[in-house]
């Protein structure tokens, strides 16, 4: 197959990278729960625990707690653990190891250790899995200092900046969309990073900018499509890591575009939404506004479990067109 | 124990363990490091009164047998993940009081660059990965420590230091159980004092002997007078040989008292000052070790006096040296949150 066209889904892409990076560093190993035999509750270890054996894919007890803290303190003397929460809710329980330790450490010992776990956490809603399945915690996480917290949006990105989250010297926290799982995209072979800390213009405008996340990089995307019929020229900013946050690239399409849409999929009040929000009224960009802010987010509601409910808390294609337009023809 | 003529070593055939295993140098150290602990403290003590040092600390006056017992087999690259009531472990790992002292006055020359203090004091270098603030919080990173040895075939065994209070943590039960189930050479040594914060282990924890959760995770449980140098050593020596061999985790609970309350805020109104007295009376862990190795004939009162000066000076010197030292730029805030800032 030609290697430039190449096409992975995103958990393909994911499990390459493991596999690229356990091929390449000794130190490297998988932790979770059922990412052995089972292959993870997602299929994203696959068959790694057959290449790799059950000495570096090991199947945890259901310990969040515990586990995470093995992963952090493995990390600290040596190890690359790569840890798997079963479904981002779960963070909930190991928040203690995430938040007191894994972030905390090197400060509070002053430099003394680094801290290299990935932690990563398949989240998001879309799967019938109601309130305690489907959360988007990320905007805890990354109110976190000493944390760094990613969501690839595409195959690609997923590889890539799993690859550089490997081989970061700090805990680095991925956000995974479920949804985006089968999501097929090109993928190259063999190791590349993608850095953490730089957003990605995904399509260039001069209407609006829509600065989106994971899964609502797509979906805005296909709204910005929808309204190029209409004239409405929308640039889309796939922010791609959450801490730290890329201002510059934000402030700068803002400043080309006037008009900004922050589009994500967790809880709209003090999300990541408001965060960019600020960033941009407090910046140079703010004078070149010619309308309101808007932030398109999740209802103020846990997950329902009836899919028309569910599809009606979180941001939608017809939802993200609608604000797109009323922003630009001044409705707003 | 080289130097040991027979008939020396045969006069010591009756002793407790310690002085059978270690030579006599060996064990004045122990006593020597036993008064550095508790000097430490009281000097901590008096500089937070004065002023000099501010925030809380957690003393463990009272339990330095605990602390030294269970260091004394441990080899100088295993490690150790300590507690809230720390210092001890610090020292009995290695530790500089200089550097201890400094880390509480928030200087530059502390052990975490005055970003720690006495909560989180650690001594890399010396294998403690650091005293926590969180109750339980150092034990499943002990459990990855050990799954880093193990991995690595480095032949370190870790030790986690927790208190009572931990017993009762979610954490203490998890990482139990997968250092069981994975054999890793870690032991969890529970100093149980009595009493987590105002709340005694006959109110919190329901079984009597925290020794007896081992059973739970099918592991031996060792319950050992934690005021007694020979007996924890002992303790802590099984254990060390266990986890080198790759047979597992121990849990041993050292039966111990602090003298002084929790922290600085406690006016302990939960438990008797005849207890306390009577604890500091007739269950000091330094008189009870002093008194054995004099009688053993393996220190006189001239050795023990000397320790105690040397000790003396060593703590007015380390003050000294923090008093002395830089604290940390303003400019300097944001160091050591990630790696490429500092």
């Amino acid at each position: 197959m030609d290697a430039a066209v190449r096409e992975l889904s995103y958990a393909q892409a994911i499990q390459e990278a493991m596999a690229i990076a356990m091929d390449m560093d000794e130190r490297v190993f998988l932790m979770g729960e059922d990412i052995g035999v089972y292959g993870g509750a997602f299929q994203v270890t696959g068959d790694l625990v057959e290449r790799y054996g059950t000495d570096r894919v090991i199947d945890t007890p259901i310990s969040e707690l515990g586990g995470a803290g093995v992963a952090v303190g493995a990390a600290v003397t040596g190890m690359r653990p790569i840890f798997e929460f079963q479904f981002s809710d779960f963070a909930t329980l190991g928040m203690e190891q995430i938040v007191n330790q894994a972030a905390k450490m090197r400060f509070m010992l002053g430099g003394e250790v680094s801290v290299p776990v990935v932690m990563r956490f398949p989240a998001g809603s879309g799967t019938g899995a109601a309130a305690q399945h489907s959360q988007s915690l990320e905007a805890w996480l990354g109110h976190v200092p000493g944390l760094k917290v990613i969501q690839p949006a595409t195959p690609h990105d997923a590889k890539g900046m799993l690859l550089a989250a490997i081989a970061d010297p700090d805990p680095v926290m991925i956000f995974e969309h479920k949804l985006l799982y089968k999501m097929k995209g090109h993928v190259p072979e063999g190791h590349y990073t993608v850095p953490i800390g730089k957003a990605e213009i995904r399509r260039e405008g001069r209407d609006l900018t829509i600065v989106a996340t994971s899964i609502m990089v797509q979906k805005a995307l296909d709204a910005a499509a929808a309204l190029e019929g209409e004239g409405i020229d929308i640039e889309v900013v796939d922010l791609r890591t959450i801490r730290p946050i890329d201002r510059q690239t934000v402030i700068d399409s803002v400043k080309k575009t006037s008009r900004l849409l922050c589009v994500y999929e967790a809880v709209k009040t003090l999300g990541i939404g408001a965060e960019v929000s600020a960033l941009v009224a407090e910046s140079e960009a703010f004078d070149y506004l010619d309308a309101p802010i808007v932030r398109l987010g999740g209802a103020e509601t846990p997950i329902p479990y009836n899919p028309d409910l569910e599809k009606a808390t979180v941001p939608q294609v017809p939802d993200i067109i609608a604000a797109a337009r009323d922003l630009v023809k001044g409705v707003r | 124990m080289a130097g040991a003529s027979k008939a020396a070593l045969d006069s010591r055939a009756n002793l407790p363990f310690v002085y059978r295993q270690y030579s006599p140098e060996q064990l004045r150290q122990v006593l020597h490091k036993m008064y550095l602990i508790r000097r430490f403290e009281e000097g901590a003590e008096e500089c937070y009164m004065r002023g000099l040092i501010h925030g809380t600390m957690h003393l463990s006056i009272g339990q330095e047998a605990s602390a030294m017992g269970i260091c004394m087999p441990l080899a100088e690259d295993d490690q150790i993940t300590s507690t809230h009531r720390g210092h001890g472990h610090c020292i009995a790992k290695g530790a500089e009081v200089s550097r201890m002292f400094a880390e509480f006055f928030g200087k530059t020359t502390g052990y975490c660059k005055g970003r720690g203090g006495s909560m989180h004091i650690a001594d890399v270098a010396k294998g403690n990965l650091g005293a926590n603030g969180i109750v339980a919080g150092g034990i499943p990173i002990a459990v990855g420590a050990a799954l880093s040895s193990k991995m690595m075939k480095t032949g370190k065994v870790v030790v986690s230091f927790f208190g009572d209070g931990a017993n009762n943590e979610g954490a203490f039960h998890e990482a139990l159980n997968m250092a069981a189930i994975w054999k890793l050479p870690v032991i969890f040594v529970c100093e149980n004092n009595g009493y987590g914060m105002s709340t005694s282990t006959a109110r919190s924890t329901a079984v009597k002997n925290i020794a007896e959760r081992a059973a739970a995770y099918s592991m031996p449980g060792v319950i050992v007078n934690g005021n007694i140098f020979s007996e924890v050593a002992e303790a802590s020596f099984k254990a060390v040989e266990r986890a080198r061999a790759g047979e597992g985790p121990t849990l041993i609970e050292s039966k111990t008292y602090r003298h002084r309350g929790h922290s600085k805020s406690d006016r302990n109104r939960y438990r008797t000052k005849e207890e306390i007295e009577d604890w500091m009376a007739n269950r000091d862990p330094i008189t009870l070790f002093e008194t054995e190795l004099r009688d053993f004939g393996f220190i006189d009162d001239q050795g023990i006096q000397a320790i105690r000066d040397a000790v003396a000076k060593e703590i007015a010197d380390g003050i000294e040296f923090a008093k002395e030292s830089p604290a940390p730029e303003i400019a300097t805030l944001e160091n050591y949150v990630y790696t490429e800032q500092a």
